[in-house]
């Protein structure tokens, strides 16, 4: 089950330029047509075709990948192939590796780790994943903006997936957004979870803050996205309780400054 | 029928030497042992003087100073059994093992072929004269009877088939039931030294007395059963399995990498063609290069699942031989599949159908393992451990592997660090859930915990002085989750202030 909140407000996010100062930027181009819509986030049910996403997270936290193993295990119900999920040595050392008995359950038996030394083997070991009939999804994971990962390499996978099928997330630690030809861009940090029923000081169910800053098909947006439980098999998306900004579709402005 | 060769080793010593040597000499072969060589096997001229099989080389010298003494090769004992199993298919579509002296062949239905029982014993005895082995063979209705006949009966002794084994080999002695030694010292002291005397007693008797002994070797009644063909006993037949292996003597040496590749796609060809004949395919495949200059570059490559593809096979090859040192050049390359399993004939794989549907898994893994190196492709698997760091091994990835999950009784963070890193804490109270942390140059305000999860060191494992962990859950006041725990707690007399640690992100 998922739950969407409206997040509290986006001069909250950690690190980020205040709310609004890209319209300064976007002042002369035509008045947007639409008003502020509601719309539900991109994914479940409700996303689109899309096989090459990227997500850039912290490495001090482990947002991006629990956002990316979400966004596959509802992208894949059902499937019992095996998936792989891909880190170079820089990400293990300041990420951490695989907790088998902390993933989601429906996932845990079917992981293939690949250690690779080097971002450029992780490449390669990405570059192979997805052209494997036989895999449900690929994850990789990768520090910073190594020189091997530049736009020829990125369109490269997602020529690769695009031609195969096969599904892939890659988590991008620490790493600015630099140019790359993922369908989908997702930046996501770590936001309060929900309070237990049973425990109010515990930690809860975990939330994040996701913040779709460029995609094809879709309107980008942000979105306090949380899961409970792992194994949600379908997003009921509730409507309401999402807010999206429809002004946040000013790419060049925001790729510009990135 | 069951042939014994009660001088083996001896017979195969004498063929590998020149016949020049005098026959009656006191030949004995030794083995070494922690208490100095003992004696394996001894001639009958050493017999005679009082060698004995099983007695020390010292001992037996002492009895008999003029012995002649080599090293016994049970290794090559053993091999030369086997090509005799093999050889012995000239009398029976199947033929087994009996180490370490002795082969069983099944000649049921095959007698008519050679004129008869007798004709076809009396020429498995003139087979054997000629490879210059000591031979007794017998023939019976079961394979019990017959190793009680050839190694205990009459020589040339047989059996015919409506005889009753119990009635026919009554005489023999209980040795002829292939028991162990300890059980035979046990009928001896029961009284019970021919088979005849275990049937004169009850059956019930027997089975109460060897009720537990679920070993053939260690019951007599179930040897009986077998002897007289009321259990079956099934025999496991030897099969001859050539290694796939084919080769190429270049006419110039090779010292260019094009030629080389060449010549690897003409060895890779033949190769899959030659399983492809034996409905195999290889897992193992070793490539050997010899050099001009006296060198052999060898290499392995091993595969996750039988293949035949050629194209597959030069590419993980192409891997290994970058950078291999050809020398003056190659004059010879081999390719061999040491390791094959059955892989039935399909529809070869089209280019085009390659390129859409994409490659296999076990492809896959191969192409990974030869690039990033075979430890680097793995699988967690849970281990019993409650240390949440040996609680998961990993291993090479097979998911056919069935594995049973603990039970989560308390939440597991996503990941885990491959070291827990030190943090410093600002404690609330001296003895609890620290309010602040530092960790990686970032202070982290606790604003929600869980915990603690106390897991005590495995005693059996580390040191008397390792301290317990109490785990926590946290959230900070940004919403990042961790894993941390505390080493040790205040006063366990094991070392000083407990430590803080981070070890886990949660998701």
């Amino acid at each position: 089950m998922i739950r969407f909140a409206p997040p509290s407000s986006s001069s909250a996010r950690r690190g980020g330029p205040p709310a609004g100062w890209w319209r300064g930027l976007a002042r002369h181009a035509a008045p947007d047509p639409c008003p502020p819509l509601r719309q539900p986030p991109p994914i479940g049910a409700a996303a689109p075709r899309c096989l090459h996403s990227e997500v850039f997270a912290r490495a001090d936290e482990a947002s991006g990948a629990a956002l990316a193993l979400m966004l596959a295990n509802l992208a894949t119900p059902g499937d019992t192939r095996p998936w792989l999920w891909v880190q170079d040595k820089a990400a293990i050392r300041r990420a951490g590796r695989p907790c088998r008995a902390g993933l989601p359950a429906p996932l845990r038996h079917r992981l293939i780790h690949v250690a690779a030394d080097t971002p450029a083997d992780a490449l390669f070991a990405l570059e192979e994943a997805v052209r494997c009939r036989d895999l449900a999804f690929v994850i990789g994971e990768l520090a910073g903006n190594p020189a091997a990962l530049d736009f020829t390499a990125s369109r490269r996978l997602s020529l690769a997936a695009e031609r195969h099928g096969v599904p892939l997330w890659l988590v991008r630690l620490d790493a600015r957004h630099d140019l790359g030809s993922a369908r989908m861009r997702w930046d996501v940090a770590a936001a309060p979870g929900v309070p237990p029923r049973w425990n109010r000081d515990a930690p809860g169910d975990p939330r994040w803050r996701a913040d779709l800053f460029r995609a094809h098909h879709v309107q980008p947006g942000q979105w306090i996205l949380g899961d409970d439980g792992y194994g949600a098999g379908a997003a009921t998306a509730d409507h309401g309780g999402v807010v999206s900004d429809a002004g946040a579709r000013s790419l060049a402005a925001r790729a510009a400054a990135g | 029928m069951a042939a014994w060769f009660p001088t083996l080793a001896l017979d195969r010593w004498r063929r590998g030497q020149p016949p020049a040597d005098p026959p009656d000499q006191p030949l004995v072969l030794v083995g070494e042992t922690a208490h100095g060589p003992r004696i394996t096997a001894a001639s009958a001229p050493a017999q005679a003087a009082g060698a004995r099989a099983g007695m020390l080389l010292a001992d037996a010298r002492a009895l008999a100073p003029g012995l002649v003494v080599h090293p016994a090769d049970p290794a090559a004992d053993r091999a030369m059994l086997e090509r005799l199993a093999l050889w012995a298919q000239r009398w029976g579509p199947h033929s087994a093992l009996d180490p370490p002296d002795g082969v069983i062949v099944d000649v049921a239905g095959v007698a008519h072929l050679f004129g008869g029982e007798a004709a076809l014993m009396a020429d498995a005895r003139a087979a054997c004269a000629g490879l210059g082995l000591a031979v007794r063979v017998s023939i019976a209705p079961t394979a019990g009877a017959a190793w009680a006949l050839a190694h205990h009966g009459p020589p040339g002794a047989s059996m015919a088939a409506a005889d009753d084994p119990l009635v026919a080999l009554r005489d023999l002695p209980v040795a002829a039931l292939r028991l162990d030694a300890a059980v035979l010292l046990l009928l001896d002291r029961l009284g019970l030294k021919r088979i005849g005397d275990l049937a004169t007693i009850d059956r019930a008797a027997l089975v109460r007395r060897f009720r537990d002994r679920r070993n053939p070797a260690a019951n007599p009644l179930l040897r009986l059963d077998q002897l007289a063909g009321r259990v079956p006993e099934p025999i496991l037949p030897v099969v001859a399995t050539p290694t796939p292996l084919v080769q190429r003597r270049l006419l110039e040496p090779v010292r260019h990498r094009e030629l080389l590749d060449r010549v690897l796609g003409d060895l890779a060809a033949a190769l899959v063609r030659r399983l492809e004949a034996l409905g195999q395919g290889a897992r193992r495949i070793e490539l050997a290069l010899w050099r001009v200059d006296g060198d052999v570059v060898v290499r392995r490559i091993e595969l996750a699942a039988p293949s035949r593809d050629p194209a597959h096979i030069l590419r993980l090859l192409a891997h290994r031989i970058d950078g291999c040192d050809a020398g003056f050049g190659f004059e010879l390359a081999r390719l061999s599949a040491p390791w094959a399993e059955p892989l039935a004939l399909t529809q070869a794989d089209l280019d085009a159908a390659a390129e859409d549907h994409g490659t296999s898994l076990a492809g896959c893994i191969d192409r990974l393992r030869v690039r990033l190196g075979a430890a680097a492709v793995a699988m967690p698997v849970p281990h019993a451990s409650h240390v949440p760091e040996r609680a998961q091994r990993w291993v090479a990835p097979d998911l056919t592997l069935a594995t049973q999950d603990e039970l989560a009784f308390r939440a597991r963070p996503l990941k885990l660090l491959d070291r827990a890193e030190a943090i410093a804490v600002i404690h609330q109270a001296p003895d609890g859930l620290p309010r602040l942390f530092r960790w990686r140059g970032a202070v982290h305000e606790i604003t929600r915990a869980e915990g603690p999860e106390r897991i005590a060191p495995e005693w059996w494992r580390e040191k008397g002085s390792a301290r317990l962990h109490d785990y926590y859950r946290i959230e900070d006041s940004s919403g990042r989750r961790y894993w941390i725990y505390r080493r040790g707690i205040a006063g366990d007399g094991r070392g000083g202030a407990p430590e803080w640690f981070l070890q886990g992100l949660c998701a």
